[in-house]
């Protein structure tokens, strides 16, 4: 635990000249559950993207252990993005694809074993996010929450390091929510992976988060790090307590 | 009679009596009450706000009360009426009291008016000049050149990549491509050449039968085909068929994070998507054209063995005589251009396609009238040159 698995400095966000966030800067440790939070529009999304590789920064760098993405050679970063594994909102299953075959693209790609190992490990995968039996249905055959599971699926395909989640609560039932939430703790517990999600669902945040960034879509810069819990209980910032209390608590705390 | 016509004035007055639903009544030298009866539904007929609010300007009050009596029925119409009044009213410094309507329509008012309108917020309506217009479409075709060249510049690595025997995509993906752009294309490749074939020998017979020359119109059906409509008609037709089915399969892609997913894999999605696209293409596209001389061929035949007195044999030998391999090979070199051409439209499209579902439209549309320009143009430089080459 010495070093931290992802250290973000002195980010900033933009497209083009529209500044979105500036000057983040936080570190995401192994074994984190690490929450992305704000309201609507500050970043959250934008900052997942610099995070695996999809946006280049305006300014500020990021590092994967002591490796600095951004500035590293194309094949170097290709290396990079492939120890980690990213949960999209929508799901992203490949359309044209089975279940199984989703999950069989990057392990046929990246490793040499034989299909039909592929075959097991990916009704493994299926198996584990509560998808056994659904090997041979396409994306638009199963309901919105179960493409989901099986995005995490193919997303945990390849054993990753870091598991990255959009959102990963949006249209899903208060239970299926629940019980994403108590696999996301099971896959670090059990696996040790690094977990960064990006949500404002205040239950998950609580329920899952060991550290998180807050985002501020007015002053467009990041107000504070820390566990979500400890920044209610110790967070002077009327923005941060209204956030983590839906806006119920009288923000009368002297600030 | 007398108590019907004591009943026809009673109605009469009613309707004079049935109070304007709103209306401006002074009470005093600084105040005015804004009073509002009756049914205001949808369909109700109601003088528009302007009248009302030059009505208050006559009193010219300081203060204005609005007030509800005997209000029947009432939607959205009287909110949004009323908050129009009230905006009115503030922005000249009036002071409003709403105190006399009912407690449903004060608490939706103070709903509407809880969150202060954003600054900035509202889009101004900006009168454009031209010289904006025509810089900003030039703009907008400096920024399609450069992508176009970075595409071309993207397809040419994946291109070298898969020369060096390293590139990423699936056989099976490649062999659907190659299904869906070859074998799947036949009939409607058959039927168009067919009546292209048909149109040529007619639009020729009607001239050289007047010499009595029928029988070239093989060599006419034959040359016109080989060389030129069987490469042209097949691109035309594989550009509305294929081009856009690209441009709308990997647009949709687009949409729904695939690619971004494929990029975050690792596996580049030119590999992967894009390389057996084209390829499909450019194996396919030659195939079909052959096809297609063949039966543009068959075409000719056809009307001028049964309408021109000519053999089948004679057509034949007349056509083998007309049509050497130089001008099969124009033909194939253009169908190859035009395979080229075609795969990179649709697939740039879908590539640079935006995030939406009216944007999956337009890139397939823009695949589609790119692909026809860019043939026409490429078949026009090509017949120019071997003109000149004397090929």
């Amino acid at each position: 635990m010495n070093t931290p698995h992802i250290t973000v400095t002195d980010l900033t966000m933009a497209y083009g000249d529209f500044v979105i966030q500036q000057d983040l800067t936080f570190t995401i440790d192994h074994g984190d559950i690490f929450i992305i939070m704000g309201g609507s529009g500050c970043g959250k999304s934008t900052l997942l993207k610099h995070l695996i590789g999809l946006q280049r920064p305006a300014k500020g760098a990021v590092f994967y252990d002591r490796q600095d993405f951004w500035h590293a050679s194309d094949e170097e970063r290709v290396r990079i993005m492939r120890r980690i594994g990213v949960l999209y909102q929508s799901g992203a299953l490949f359309s044209s694809l089975t279940l199984a075959e989703n999950i069989a693209l990057p392990l046929g790609e990246f490793t040499d074993m034989g299909s039909r190992e592929i075959a097991d490990i990916a009704s493994y995968k299926l198996a584990l996010v509560g998808l056994a039996g659904f090997e041979d249905y396409y994306p638009s055959e199963i309901s919105g929450g179960m493409q989901k599971r099986a995005g995490l699926a193919r997303a945990m395909a390849l054993d990753p390091e870091i598991l990255f989640f959009d959102e990963p609560s949006a249209g899903l039932d208060p239970v299926s929510a629940r019980l994403l939430d108590d696999l996301i703790i099971s896959l670090r517990d059990t696996l040790g992976t690094t977990i960064v999600v990006v949500t404002h669902e205040l239950a998950s945040i609580f329920a899952i988060g060991s550290n998180s960034v807050f985002l501020d879509p007015e002053t467009k810069t990041m107000l504070a790090t820390g566990a979500p819990r400890k920044l209610l209980a110790e967070s002077s910032d009327p923005r941060i307590i209204q956030f983590l209390t839906r806006g119920e608590s009288n923000v009368d705390k002297p600030a | 009679m007398p108590w019907r016509q004591c009943l026809r004035g009673i109605a009469v007055s009613a309707v004079d009596a049935a109070p304007a639903p709103i209306g401006v009544k002074p009470i005093d030298d600084s105040t005015a009450a804004i009073q509002v009866t009756g049914d205001w539904s949808h369909g109700a007929a109601i003088k528009p706000a302007e009248q009302v609010l030059a009505e208050l300007d006559a009193t010219s009050p300081s203060r204005v009360l609005l007030q509800a009596h005997e209000l029947a029925g009432w939607d959205s119409r009287l909110p949004a009426y009323l908050l129009k009044i009230i905006d009115y009213c503030q922005a000249r410094q009036i002071e409003v009291d709403a105190s006399g309507l009912p407690e449903g329509i004060q608490a939706l008012l103070k709903l509407a008016r809880a969150v202060p309108e954003r600054t900035g917020a509202r889009r101004a309506t900006q009168k454009k000049s031209m010289l904006a217009d025509i810089g900003k479409t030039v703009l907008n075709g400096l920024k399609d050149v450069r992508g176009l060249i970075a595409f071309i510049g993207e397809t040419m690595l994946a291109f070298m990549s898969l020369i060096r025997g390293k590139a990423r995509f699936r056989a099976v993906d490649l062999l659907l491509c190659i299904q869906d752009a070859g074998p799947a294309a036949l009939a409607i490749v058959t039927l168009i050449s067919l009546l292209v074939g048909l149109i040529l020998a007619f639009v020729g017979a009607v001239q050289l039968a007047m010499f009595g020359a029928q029988i070239y119109i093989a060599d006419l059906v034959g040359l016109g085909t080989v060389r030129e409509m069987g490469a042209l008609m097949t691109a035309v037709i594989m550009s509305g068929r294929t081009g856009a089915a690209y441009a709308a399969q990997l647009g949709t892609m687009n949409v729904n994070s695939e690619i971004d997913a494929l990029k975050t894999m690792g596996i580049s999605p030119m590999e992967f998507l894009v390389l057996p696209r084209m390829l499909a293409l450019i194996l396919m596209l030659p195939l079909l054209c052959l096809y297609a001389d063949l039966m543009g061929i068959l075409g000719g035949a056809l009307v001028t063995v049964s309408a021109f007195d000519v053999s089948l044999i004679q057509y034949y030998n007349e056509t083998q005589k007309a049509v050497d391999l130089t001008d099969f090979s124009i033909g194939i070199f253009k169908s190859l251009v035009f395979a080229l051409l075609i795969a990179t439209a649709g697939c740039m499209r879908g590539m640079q396609c935006g995030r939406s579902a009216s944007a999956v439209g337009d890139a397939a549309t823009a695949a589609v009238v790119n692909s026809i320009v860019y043939i026409v143009v490429a078949d026009s430089l090509i017949t120019l040159l071997c003109n000149r080459l004397g090929i």
